[in-house]
């Protein structure tokens, strides 16, 4: 992996752009099939959002009267090249064991990028109700990223010797058994979960594109291509997100033998416990939400990092 | 075939658009979405953006009112899209033909693909409608 064109096909195909895609439009048709089970219905077919992305693609794009051009439709390329980056940093990581110092941060860094994209497409858009979209994604990302971070260094702390590599973590974890078995890991990873369903715009954090009263919010005037990108980024996160929790607290991704398996295994209860909090909560108003990230989910954080330093 | 129209037939997001009606199709429209019809098993769903829509659901004997709404509307449409045109007022008038204020019916300011008729028309006729209307894509 140490050429050049080596590392830009494993972006593009491999573990990044191309692969991410895929898997991750699987993952939104299993979404979408468990919320008709939950619901009573049947539910779309496998290949319902390849369809869908085919479709947007044949689309007229249409850009709205005082809009900044550029910015509306750079945006949200912004935020999938961001989730390739991580997905490809994860797997090779996973794969190769190539890590480098910091590789954690840049992480969370990127992982940020597609709701700035989003804020930044709404707010291109002339819209209003995008920008009160906008406006509660901003809320909503000051809101969760403190809890966030608290969750994942108490990862960092319980690794010893103390490392900010992915590929450290991941050797800690093989010598010395998953980190979810530690009291202070649990409740970072409940916290992870509750950031995560935050950070997909998933009910009952939903806010910025509430159906009902803003009409998709952010991307209420995308169409066509843009709209594609955005359904494609909006599925890869919900690929990379999972994987990458799985790869900071749960021994990360096995690739051989039974340990494919395990992994899937893994994945699929992530998926499943994100999809039912979907199904089974209302949407909350910005005022609770960051109420509730500032208040009992950081106190949870904070308290496993406190378990942590104390060596639970 | 071309991958984006079979996209396009396996994939119809739906926005619903009441020009003039006494909500009674509305109710049809969302019993199509219910679970006992559950369209979403053809792909087609409701959403919320007239930009993310492929087909616009127009009810009601549209009013003098309501034409110039009725006309951007279809206009923010984004190309390919269809027009189908549900109940007894969109499709012509019905009760409401020699009203003051009728400016309809619907196929008079915007291209319709698809009538169905009924007042209001059940929701096996809606889906009855848009599957013909798939055979002529």
């Amino acid at each position: 992996m140490a050429s050049t064109l080596g590392l830009v096909l494993s972006f593009l195909i491999f573990p990044g752009l191309l692969f991410t895609a895929v898997i991750g439009l699987v993952t939104q048709w299993i979404d979408r099939k468990v919320s008709a089970l939950v619901q009573w219905r049947v539910g779309p077919p496998w290949y319902q959002p390849f369809a869908d992305i085919l479709k947007l693609m044949g689309k007229e794009i249409i850009i709205p009267a005082g809009a900044r051009r550029a910015g509306f439709l750079f945006a949200p390329m912004a935020g999938l090249a961001a989730v390739g980056v991580v997905s490809t940093m994860l797997w090779l990581t996973n794969m190769h064991g190539t890590g480098f110092v910091g590789d954690l941060i840049g992480v969370i860094y990127l992982l940020t990028i597609p709701s700035l994209g989003i804020i930044l497409g709404a707010s291109a858009s002339s819209n209003p109700l995008a920008s009160i979209g906008a406006s509660r994604e901003m809320k909503l990302v000051l809101a969760y990223e403190l809890p966030f971070v608290i969750a994942i260094f108490t990862a960092v702390t319980k690794v010893s010797p103390m490392t900010l590599r992915l590929d450290g973590i991941l050797d800690y974890q093989a010598a010395n058994g998953v980190l979810l078995g530690n009291a202070s890991c649990i409740l970072a990873f409940i916290v992870c979960i509750l950031v995560v369903q935050a950070k997909l715009t998933f009910p009952p954090f939903d806010i910025p594109e509430a159906e009902t009263e803003l009409m998709e919010g952010t991307h209420i005037e995308y169409s066509g291509a843009a709209l594609a990108v955005i359904k494609l980024q909006q599925a890869m996160m919900l690929f990379t997100l999972p994987i990458f929790l799985i790869t900071v607290f749960w021994g990360g991704l096995v690739l051989s033998g039974w340990g494919i398996l395990y992994t899937i295994v893994k994945y699929v209860i992530i998926i499943v416990i994100i999809v039912l909090i979907k199904n089974t909560t209302p949407r909350v108003r910005i005022d609770q939400a960051v109420r509730f990230f500032w208040g009992p989910v950081t106190v949870i954080a904070v308290v496993g990092m406190i378990l942590a330093i104390l060596g639970f | 075939m071309d991958p984006t129209k079979w996209g396009f037939k396996k994939s119809l997001w739906l926005f619903h658009l009441n020009a003039g009606a006494c909500n009674n199709c509305d109710i049809e429209v969302l019993d199509c979405l219910c679970p006992k019809h559950d369209v979403e098993r053809f792909g087609m769903k409701l959403v919320g953006s007239l930009k993310h829509a492929d087909v616009l659901l127009v009810s009601g004997s549209v009013p003098r009112k309501v034409v110039p709404d009725l006309i951007e509307a279809y206009e923010q449409v984004p190309q390919p899209a269809v027009v189908i045109a549900i109940g007894a007022c969109a499709c012509t008038g019905g009760i409401f033909k020699d009203g003051y204020n009728f400016a309809g019916p619907v196929d008079k300011h915007v291209p319709v693909a698809a009538y169905v008729p009924g007042c209001p028309p059940r929701p096996e006729a809606i889906i009855g409608a848009v599957v013909k209307l798939l055979g002529t894509l």
